[in-house]
């Protein structure tokens, strides 16, 4: 029997950990993920679980556990945002690079400068290219399905690698909101328990764990490194499959919501597609315009032909991009989504969008006007500006 | 997978995960002597076996038996030269080249 509860994102995720009852959590404060850490450790106290819990003194200090722990041989994890993800940098690479199965639960926040303290996904899209697989989440309940299937997928054999597991700083991470929890006897099947087949604490077999590679073999480990990210495509969706055997909750690379019959697509990541969903309502509603919403789970290994064969169709996408990159173009959504386009030789028109940047609110009534657009752009093929902010004051 | 099976000819399929090695002691496979620009020579003549040399070589270069000091092991001495500077003896010679 499933339960049912209200819990902040933040709960719900710390609740997966006590259910999973990792081996070491190393972590260090960060808002707005905090209470990951903090309700793990009233556990911890309780006595609910054997986790060992690492005081830090850093985000470079607690990735690096985590990594050691995981190389020993222990299930490990540690949770972040925004700067402390930027200072966990060089050995995020190194934790993929290394083939270790570690989880992060990643609460977006934007990165520092200016200082800001709220959602956007400066810190996740600047790790996009560190080798991590990265699941995103719309809802407190898919931050929790998403973290009890982060383990299956990151200590598969065919995968072994790190996986974030992200959701929107205090959107989702603060807001409550009703829920539904696996009970912990099905939770512990579904996830099982770790035992790796090469570990350091291993007597009977000494191994030596990321060796120096000299250009003679640093090419060849990368392409090996690929591997396993396309491999994890398959594991993802395997893991998805079972774990709605489990919960009846459907997961896959992305979710599209109302695009059987549409026309104009809006695509981003994150608590957004929410509001999105409540304007593609009522314009349907209103007006009957054929509008829908491809929302991306899985940025990480990038679903570039689902998401083509999805897309390809449309008359007019805007893509929503939550960061900016600085190439003075796309955002990294934008950027891929219009480069998956591209291959599959879709003729849809494409503007790319930049919204939420640090915490910036979107409203219905944003999202109407970005389908308004789009239809004008599908009727003149006219687009003034491919970049466009939503909600940015201007002269 | 042994790791004296994997080599500059091994393809990416063959490579370990994240280059991983699961044996002990490999790095005596590894010949740090190809680095060397500069090499110890020994004379056992002058040396009085008083073993100053020998632990501090950084690559434990210096074999040990029965006491006494035997030829360096070139196929690891990287040729820093500690030992020479540290021979009060003159046993020890830096000489140009491999």
């Amino acid at each position: 029997m499933a339960i049912r509860e209200r819990l902040s994102g933040n709960e719900a995720v710390a609740y997966a950990i006590k259910q999973i009852n990792p081996d070491v959590m190393p972590a260090f404060p960060i808002t707005p993920s905090t209470e990951i850490p903090q309700y793990v450790a009233n556990y911890i106290a309780n006595g609910e679980i054997d986790t060992e819990f690492i005081h830090v003194e850093s985000e470079h200090s607690s990735m690096s556990a985590t990594m050691g722990a995981s190389a020993a041989g222990a299930r490990a994890l540690t949770a972040t945002s925004s700067c402390g993800l930027a200072l966990m940098w060089e050995v995020l690479y190194v934790a993929a690079s290394d083939r270790l199965p570690i989880v992060l639960a990643l609460v977006n926040r934007a990165l520092t400068g200016p200082i800001n303290i709220n959602a956007d996904h400066s810190d996740s899209m600047g790790a996009r290219d560190s080798g991590w697989i990265q699941i995103y989440a719309e809802s407190n309940q898919e931050a929790y399905d998403n973290f009890l299937q982060a383990y299956p997928i990151a200590e598969h054999k065919d995968v072994r690698l790190p996986v974030m597991i992200c959701q929107d700083g205090f959107i989702t991470s603060h807001g409550v909101e009703n829920i539904e929890l696996v009970e912990d006897g099905p939770v512990k099947e579904f996830v099982g328990e770790y035992h790796p087949e090469h570990y350091l604490l291993n007597s009977k077999e000494p191994m030596a764990l990321g060796p120096y590679a000299v250009s003679n073999y640093y090419m060849e480990t990368k392409r090996a490194q690929r591997q396993a990210m396309l491999n994890a495509k398959q594991v993802i969706l395997e893991v998805a499959a079972r774990f709605e055997q489990m919960t009846g909750r459907k997961y896959g690379f992305f979710e599209e919501y109302r695009m059987e019959d549409a026309e104009y697509a809006i695509v981003l990541i994150g608590s957004a597609a929410g509001t999105c969903k409540a304007a593609i309502d009522q314009i349907r509603e209103t007006t009957g315009k054929k509008v829908g919403l491809l929302k991306i789970r899985v940025f990480r290994p990038f679903p570039e032909e689902e998401l083509a064969e999805a897309l390809k169709d449309m008359k007019a996408i805007a893509v929503l991009d939550r960061s900016e990159m600085f190439a003075a173009t796309s955002g990294p959504l934008g950027a891929e989504v219009r480069a998956a386009l591209y291959q599959a030789k879709a003729q849809a028109e494409v503007v790319n969008y930049f919204y939420g940047l640090g915490g910036r609110d979107i409203t219905v009534d944003d999202f109407i006007e970005v389908y308004d657009r789009l239809e004008e752009i599908a009727r003149t093929h006219e687009i003034k500006d491919m970049y466009e902010y939503i909600g940015l004051r201007s002269r | 997978m042994k790791s004296t099976d994997i080599n500059e000819r091994s393809p990416w399929q063959d490579i370990t995960e994240g280059n991983q090695i699961y044996e002990p002691a490999t790095s005596r496979n590894f010949h740090t002597g190809e680095w060397r620009t500069c090499t110890p020579v020994f004379d056992s003549a002058k040396c009085t076996q008083c073993l100053l040399c020998f632990p501090v070589c950084p690559d434990s270069c210096i074999p040990l038996k029965d006491e006494k000091r035997g030829e360096f092991d070139y196929d690891h001495c990287k040729g820093c030269g500690i030992c020479a500077k540290v021979c009060p003896f003159g046993a020890i010679t830096m000489k140009e080249g491999k």
